[in-house]
């Protein structure tokens, strides 16, 4: 019953959703209020409806209803809580439902913190917003029914895939598609711009917070994936340039570009349309990666079951989506008046260099994963792009822009001496010499590389401590969040280029037989193997080695990798023991029994891999922190009574 | 400097930025494109020696065999048309299984052994990667027109 | 108005290419001979080598045939339903014995149930080839005409014999 009371929640949310894609659009062409008000509530209708279906599905899996198809094959009666509420997600059909009700909940957070905004604009918004979900339930509904019974049902469900059993995976997906689906409410406002032909300041003012929000969660979805595959995959990478990768990356770089050129366009009044195309841009290339990903045209370790309906359904709804919009900018784009002009050197002109190599960087990775389609398509055969590509094209891209990072912040809008402003950077750059020449000389292997990386690292982030310096010595108290939220996200950069740079150098890997008592040792770290012994899990058996890890003779701890077997799915997994450290990770994962004793083991040395996330962790504290700008927050007719009230308290 | 030059400046900036790019990328493709050919294409003398390529099929039931290092592992790809045989150092993935569908990119040898640096297999029990599939499907192509 | 349909333009034809991407590769093929002639052959029966059989012969009946090997587990692992469908007598099940030793399959065959009204022996795996099989197990379902109308590639499951296998059988012999 409860899941034939989600699917029908599914079919009114579409009928509401088709009510808020055309009236309160056609209410703010016509001036109609009655129409425009109807906005906010079907937002809100919207929301509860979808979250309704959601939660019915959620209560399928949490009871083991069985007789729900999408359950059964995706959670099992042994299945800890944890995963199967996580399971909800693990499949195609689950982690559409979950993309729906991160657009719906983005919506209904529009319509709540909208207060500020003219009516009109909130209901084109929320009328695009209304337009993409009509979409997005109808894809749902006839192709991907998650509620479809299966009957009889099941004795038992098909266990959810093992590599998804993980804590990394309950928050990847849901962190990702926030991100994904954020960049709809930036897509939203571009629209809602070019329909009602206010391209301002203010509209980007209010896109701005939206957008970065977005940024932020598609930065710790990306991170976490990140890490999820170098704990889990047990391969010790970080980074594949895998096709599913680079679907989230593509975004994120554009979404990256977009959050400069609005800050140009809300300052500036400047690169007004050029911000318009990256917004539609982000949230294409977001509905692009679902396309490669689900509809399996791309060869790639993840997988979804495809069925080519789907890709076609997805493919018609790409389509639809971009053509429209970008036929919509053809048409009004010219008409959008240029904004403040700028000089050869300005804040501007070094944003405007940021978003080019952005954007040329999104391009060639976008070019490098489409490139076997294309191949394929012309006939010409079958081949792949792997991650030498990915690495020659990309790194000489993203070091200009790293030198950019550090005066960028400090030049002047409209026009800027780039003396004065490396005169005072001058510091920076000496530190970042001298560590540029120390640390690789530390590690006792100097490379051109590996220095460049570090000197960088250390350019970027003694760029913001000199401005941060500078700020506090000037006198000039309560700096704006934002510029916090800025200087913390570069600094985010700087840290994840010196993870990067270092376990690219120095890491050490080594695949060994291992006998008991054996021991073998990489970066100074040595490892004894002390041996194998079963063990049983809730829901797999498992093998669970024994190593002891020691340094310079000194034991430090006991580590145990292992090689699961799922009872279910008989999937083997393995699960590699990692000790992590500031300075460096050590991580053993066991192979395969060799004889009655021996098994083969991989052991690697990290140097500062966890910087890598850590990096992350910090460019999104710095959007988040930028979100909390009161600038943001200011009501319609308040922002006078705010500065009173301000010079009161 | 006038705006008509500053112009001049900002694009021909943006001339220069996507000329390196397109310099970086197509020199890339040159050295970075792995190719894939299938047991059949190999076994024709198709694939180029001494380069990287892939080679994609199933994993012959019986066939993997251990070498005394203990870590090097050997195996047969097979299109059900030709077979070839592939040898890997190191820990193979958790899905590796004869039967089922793998790509392997590595190196073909003068001794006639394809030397793998990698091994893909999918993290899905009930898969087979596309490319092995592709593979299987030219082998029965192949196969029928012989027949014809 | 030229330079602001550019980003429209390179959509369109990026569209264009993922369609043709989108018909080449979907993961699940359909196998090219769904809707075609089960292709000919003839090959001695397993258990009566003297004895051909030829699919030609089948004419005017529905039949599954399922291709299986004593060497492969998933053949196990749908045995007993194949074993259960044949004394349900709903519709007859022929065996293609695939690269498969004469001594192991008919081994195989008394220690597990014989569905099969008889077992076509396919040792060298030409006809294996022609039916593109590449994996065992696989099951067909060839109508009237000798069609074969439906493939089914890994083992056969009782969602798959209940969901699509049987009431396509069901059709077929109105």
């Amino acid at each position: 019953m409860i899941p034939e009371l989600g699917h029908f929640a599914l079919i009114l949310a579409l009928l509401v959703s088709l009510v808020q894609g055309t009236l309160p659009l056609a209410g703010a062409a016509r001036h109609s209020l009655s129409w425009i008000a109807l906005a906010r509530p079907a937002a809100r209708a919207q929301f509860l409806l979808v979250a309704f279906a959601f939660g019915c599905l959620t209560w399928a899996f949490v009871a083991n209803d069985f007789s729900v198809l999408y359950v059964a094959q995706h959670s099992n009666s042994r299945l800890p809580l944890e995963y199967r509420i996580s399971g909800v997600w693990g499949g195609h059909e689950g982690s559409l439902l979950l993309w729906m009700l991160m657009l719906s909940g983005w919506t209904l957070a529009v319509s709540v913190f909208s207060r500020h905004l003219p009516d009109a604009m909130v209901a084109r918004v929320i009328g695009v917003l209304g337009l993409v979900t009509v979409g997005f339930l109808a894809f749902i509904l006839l192709t991907s029914n998650p509620f479809e019974r299966l009957l009889p049902a099941a004795a038992d469900g098909r266990d959810l895939n093992p590599l998804l059993q993980d804590p990394g995976l309950i928050f990847h997906p849901p962190m990702l598609y926030m991100g994904y689906v954020g960049f709809s409410i930036a897509f939203a406002f571009a629209i809602a711009a070019l329909l009602s032909g206010q391209l301002d300041a203010a509209w980007a003012r209010w896109s701005r917070p939206w957008t970065t929000a977005a940024w932020v969660f598609l930065t710790l979805g990306i991170a976490l994936g990140s890490w999820w595959a170098y704990y889990e995959l047990g391969w010790g990478g970080w980074w594949f340039w895998d096709p599913v990768e680079n679907a989230s990356f593509i975004p994120w770089l554009v979404g990256t570009a977009l959050v400069h050129s609005l800050a140009v366009t809300e300052k500036r009044g400047g690169f007004k349309n050029w911000t318009v195309l990256l917004a539609i841009a982000a949230f294409s290339l977001s509905l692009l990666g679902t396309f490669l990903v689900r509809s399996g045209v791309l060869t790639s370790v993840h997988a979804f079951a495809t069925d080519p309906r789907r890709g076609i359904f997805i493919l018609i709804l790409l389509a639809i989506v971009v053509g429209v919009s970008l036929f919509l900018f053809a048409w009004r784009a010219p008409k959008v008046g240029l904004g403040g002009s700028f000089g050869l050197v300005s804040r501007e002109s070094l944003l405007l260099v940021n978003n080019v190599l952005l954007v040329v960087a999104a391009g060639s990775v976008l070019l490098g994963t489409l490139y076997p389609l294309f191949i394929d398509a012309l006939g010409l055969g079958k081949l792949s792009v792997g991650p030498p590509y990915f690495n020659a094209v990309f790194v000489p891209l993203m070091v200009p822009l790293l030198v950019l990072m550090a005066p960028g912040p400090l030049a002047r809008w409209k026009h800027a001496e780039m003396a004065p402003v490396l005169k005072k950077l001058l510091p920076a750059l000496a530190v970042a010499v001298a560590l540029a020449v120390a640390v690789p000389l530390a590690y006792g292997q100097w490379t051109p590389l590996t220095a460049l990386g570090i000197l960088l690292a250390a350019w970027i982030a003694g760029a913001s401590v000199i401005a941060v310096i500078d700020r506090l010595r000037a006198g000039v108290t309560g700096q704006p969040l934002h510029w916090w939220g800025m200087h913390l996200a570069h600094a985010g950069v700087a840290v994840f280029v010196v993870g990067v740079t270092l376990v690219s150098a120095y890491q050490q890997e080594k695949d060994v037989r291992m006998a008991p008592d054996d021991t073998v040792t990489v970066g100074g770290y040595s490892f004894r193997f002390v041996g194998v012994r079963e063990a049983m899990g809730p829901n797999y058996r498992a093998m669970v080695g024994e190593l002891e890890l020691s340094k310079d003779g000194k034991v430090l701890r006991s580590m145990h990798p292992e090689k699961r077997a799922y009872l279910t799915s008989t999937m083997p997994m393995t699960e590699a023991a990692i000790d992590v450290g500031l300075t460096r990770d050590v991580y053993v994962s066991l192979g395969e029994p060799i004889d009655e004793r021996a098994w083969s083991v991989r052991v690697y040395y990290k140097p500062f891999v966890d910087w890598i996330w850590g990096g992350c962790l910090l460019m999104a504290l710095g959007g988040f922190v930028a979100i909390g700008d009161r600038r943001y927050r200011m009501k319609k007719a308040a922002a006078a009574k705010q500065a009173a009230q301000g010079a009161a308290a | 400097m006038k705006p008509r030059h500053k112009r001049f400046a900002l694009i021909g900036g943006g001339v220069a930025v996507l000329g390196i790019a397109a310099a970086l990328v197509l020199n890339a493709f040159q050295s970075n494109l792995v190719f894939f050919f299938t047991p059949t294409q190999v076994a024709a003398g198709e694939a180029p020696k001494g380069k990287t390529f892939r080679i994609g099929g199933m994993v012959k039931e019986g066939s993997l065999k251990r070498q005394p290092d203990g870590l090097t592992m050997q195996f047969i790809v097979t299109d059900t048309a030709k077979e070839f045989p592939v040898a890997y150092t190191g820990i193979l993935p958790d899905l590796f299984r004869e039967g089922k569908g793998v790509v392997a990119q590595g190196k073909l040898g003068e001794n006639g052994l394809f030397t793998a640096s990698e091994v893909l297999a999918k993290h899905d029990e009930n898969y087979m990667p596309p490319e092995a599939q592709h593979a299987v499907d030219q082998a029965h192509k192949a196969a029928k027109t012989v027949k014809q | 108005m030229n330079r602001f349909l550019l980003p429209l333009g390179i959509f369109i034809v990026l569209v264009v290419f993922l369609a043709i991407g989108l018909s080449l590769n979907p993961r699940e093929v359909p196998s090219p001979l769904i809707g075609k002639p089960a292709p000919a052959f003839e090959l001695p029966q397993l258990h009566k080598p003297e004895a051909r059989f030829a699919p030609q012969d089948m004419q005017g009946e529905v039949w599954l045939l399922n291709v299986w090997a004593s060497w492969c587990v998933s053949c196990r692992q749908e045995h007993p339903l194949l074993v259960d469908l044949a004394n349900s007598k709903l519709v007859p099940i022929y065996g293609l014995n695939y690269k498969d030793p004469r001594d192991d399959a008919l081994r195989w065959l008394k220690q597990f149930g014989d569905p099969y009204v008889l077992s076509i022996a396919d040792v060298e795996g030409r006809v294996g080839i022609d039916y593109g099989v590449y994996g065992v197990p696989e099951t067909y379902v060839i109508d009237k005409a000798g069609v074969i109308r439906f493939k089914q590639i890994g083992p056969v499951t009782q969602d798959v014999l209940e969901k699509t296998i049987l009431p396509l059988v069901k059709e077929l012999q109105k």
